[in-house]
């Protein structure tokens, strides 16, 4: 009755090869797969991405001596005091300000842009509408933001614009309110404020879109069917549903504005912000310790927003 | 007897496709009325356009006497019950069922009140602080039941409620739907693909398909006397036999149905027939049968000796039994 034992199974295929013994192993042992593709990167974040980070920590404890500029390697809490002087304070009130308006006008602008693309547009217009959130981000940075400046110069296309139209009044109104205003738009705050708008926009739409998106039309419906105008749906279903997209948008915007350092220096006044000071603290001024400081801040800052945030429920729906 | 909702040649297009097209109906106020008919026929149209949710392309709809075309979903004073029970995964289970009210303005002792009494109504009392998320498929269309009946709706819409729940759960809340209906008396427009669930609810059902209303009657008037061989197979998959059959079997040209119950097997009947399979289904056993280069299928109830797949049978039904659809389609 026995072929011998090299006759093969009729039901189990036969397992030649190395290759085919390794597939068998990972299908038996599937910790060994989760371990063969999550080792790499994990070893990337933890290594390069986390420790670089305490890396940071750990210089942020450390001093300067005033005398010999030289960073002395014991802990201590003198650097964080530094941060505590009124320049500095202001600094990051000026930085955290502008991070929270620029959140709040791009969850505004965001709205009606995720809630059309999110409920209405479909198979052409959909297209149109990612290419059209995307295309900017395909464009360098830099070029966006100089092309920016030259928007809002004095001697500039919006000027002249406003002027053909003889509204020219209005924004020489706007620009003399006292801090926000200034000689043009473009050394102005309100000038900052719209260039980091425009720039960190997209990320605010596209997971507000993703969130809408997931809310299906029939609770929207429920809501008409209970009487509920579509304000009301807005506000009790809509809004509520998506708040976990506004969130994640939200991180973006907020901490991407915390720590840029780019768009202030070109379009803006010379009043510094988070990133400048760091960026200033750590070249020319050799002072790495509070430039570590510095950096702690926008972390330690987003780590109460998400708090904040996990305790109104934002991550309840996810 | 006043009509709840009329429908006066009423269309509604999407481009080519017609949803629903050219139908004339009317639900009287008080019963409950069943739309049956397999997807894609209309039937869920046509409830959204009572509900508001789609506006009619032509046509004239009125609820209560009031004409409906142009009145949003949120001023019409009708609720719907939706097939996925569409409960708010944010909010409890309270804030679910007194959200109109909640809109409405009332104030939250007396809608908290009022949305307890509706949970008692569907039988979940005390169920109010839990999630729809911590809720079974059977509990959240009870909320989506209570949610909807808290506000006092003139009309209730139900489509497909009972699709995702399973055959005894489906059977149970047949019967509290039913008796709810008849304890509140409010008018119940449901809208099922499943036969049986009509016809054991309804006081009347409409048999739609390709968007036209084929047959509206009594549960007994559907089955019994079919207009179309679309009711006829549709309700109860009924056997269909040709005008040229029927001419020759009760002088009469036109299509007929025979329900297969009616169907007798037994030496001493009148036709000649093929086994052609056999398969059991608990009370009763289906006899597929060739008769004429046609197919039948005949039932026959448990304990009835079988004959089996080859036999020649003698098979026969009362004259009465055979239902002539003069209006066939």
């Amino acid at each position: 009755m026995s072929m011998g034992a090299v006759a093969h199974s009729a039901i189990f295929a036969p397992k030649p090869g190395l290759l085919a013994r390794f597939s068998d192993l990972l299908w038996r042992r599937p910790t060994v797969l989760l371990a063969v593709l999550l080792g790499p990167p994990v070893l990337w974040l933890g290594v390069i991405y986390l420790g670089s980070l305490l890396a940071l920590l750990v210089q942020s404890f450390f001093s300067i001596d005033e005398f010999t500029g030289l960073i002395q390697y014991q802990f201590t809490l003198k650097t964080y005091g530094e941060l505590l002087h009124p320049a500095n304070l202001d600094i990051i009130a000026r930085t955290v300000l502008m991070a929270a308006c620029v959140t709040v006008a791009s969850v505004i602008i965001a709205f009606p842009v995720a809630y059309y693309a999110a409920r209405y547009a479909r198979g052409r217009w959909k297209a149109l509408f990612y290419l059209g959130i995307m295309l900017p981000l395909w464009s360098s940075y830099l070029v966006k933001v100089y092309a920016w400046k030259l928007i809002l110069a004095k001697e500039g296309i919006l000027t002249w614009g406003l002027s053909k139209v003889g509204l020219l009044p209005l924004l020489n109104g706007i620009l003399s309110i006292p801090v926000i205003g200034g000689n043009s738009l473009s050394v102005s705050y309100i000038g900052t404020f719209l260039v980091f708008v425009y720039v960190w926009l997209p990320f605010m739409i596209l997971p507000m879109q993703a969130a809408m998106e997931r809310v299906p039309v029939s609770l929207l419906e429920a809501s008409a069917d209970q009487g509920a105008v579509p304000a009301q749906t807005m506000r009790h279903v809509l809004m509520p549903l998506a708040l976990p997209g506004v969130v994640a948008g939200s991180i973006f915007t907020f901490s991407l504005t915390l720590g840029d350092y780019i768009i202030p220096q070109i379009v803006g006044s010379s009043r510094l912000f988070i990133g400048q000071a760091v960026y200033a603290h750590q070249g020319t001024a050799g002072n790495i310790p509070l430039a570590a400081a510095f950096t702690v801040v926008p972390i330690v800052i987003m780590g109460f927003y998400l708090w904040g945030a996990k305790r109104l429920g934002a991550f309840d729906a996810l | 007897m006043q009509s709840a909702v009329l429908f006066k040649n009423v269309s509604r297009h999407y481009g080519e496709v017609r949803a629903v097209d050219a139908v004339d109906l009317e639900v009287r106020a008080g019963e409950f009325f069943a739309m049956l008919g397999p997807s894609g026929s209309g039937k869920t149209t046509s409830l959204r356009l009572i509900a508001g949710f789609e506006q009619p392309t032509a046509g004239h709809i009125e609820i209560f006497g009031e004409t409906a075309e142009g009145v949003p979903p949120y001023r019409r004073n009708v609720n719907t019950v939706f097939q996925d029970y569409a409960l708010f995964p944010h909010m409890s289970v309270r804030d679910n069922v007194a959200y109109g009210l909640m809109i409405a303005g009332t104030g939250k002792k007396e809608r908290f009140a009022k949305a307890e009494e509706a949970l008692e109504l569907v039988r979940l009392p005390g169920y109010g602080d839990r999630a729809p998320s911590a809720l079974s498929g059977g509990q959240r269309q009870r909320v989506a039941l209570a949610r909807a009946l808290v506000n006092q709706p003139k009309v209730l819409l139900l489509d497909e409620p009972l699709g995702a729940l399973d055959l005894k759960l489906r059977e149970q809340m047949q019967e509290e739907l039913k008796s709810l209906q008849q304890s509140l008396g409010i008018t119940f427009i449901f809208v099922t693909h499943d036969q049986g669930e009509a016809l054991s609810m309804a006081d009347r059902v409409a048999v739609f398909d390709h968007g036209r209303i084929q047959q509206v009657g009594t549960p007994e008037d559907i089955y019994q006397r079919p207009d179309t061989a679309f009711v006829a197979d549709f309700v109860g998959s009924s056997n269909i036999l040709p005008a040229d059959v029927v001419q020759e079997l009760a002088g009469k040209g036109a299509q007929a149905s025979l329900r297969p119950e009616a169907v007798r097997i037994g030496p001493g009947e009148a036709h000649e027939a093929t086994v052609t399979g056999l398969s059991y289904t608990g009370a009763v056993t289906r006899v597929s049968l060739a008769f004429r280069e046609m197919h039948l299928t005949a039932l026959v109830a448990a304990g009835t000796p079988l004959p089996e797949r080859g036999d020649s049978v003698r098979i026969g039904w009362d004259a009465s039994a055979l239902h002539l659809m003069e209006r066939g389609a």
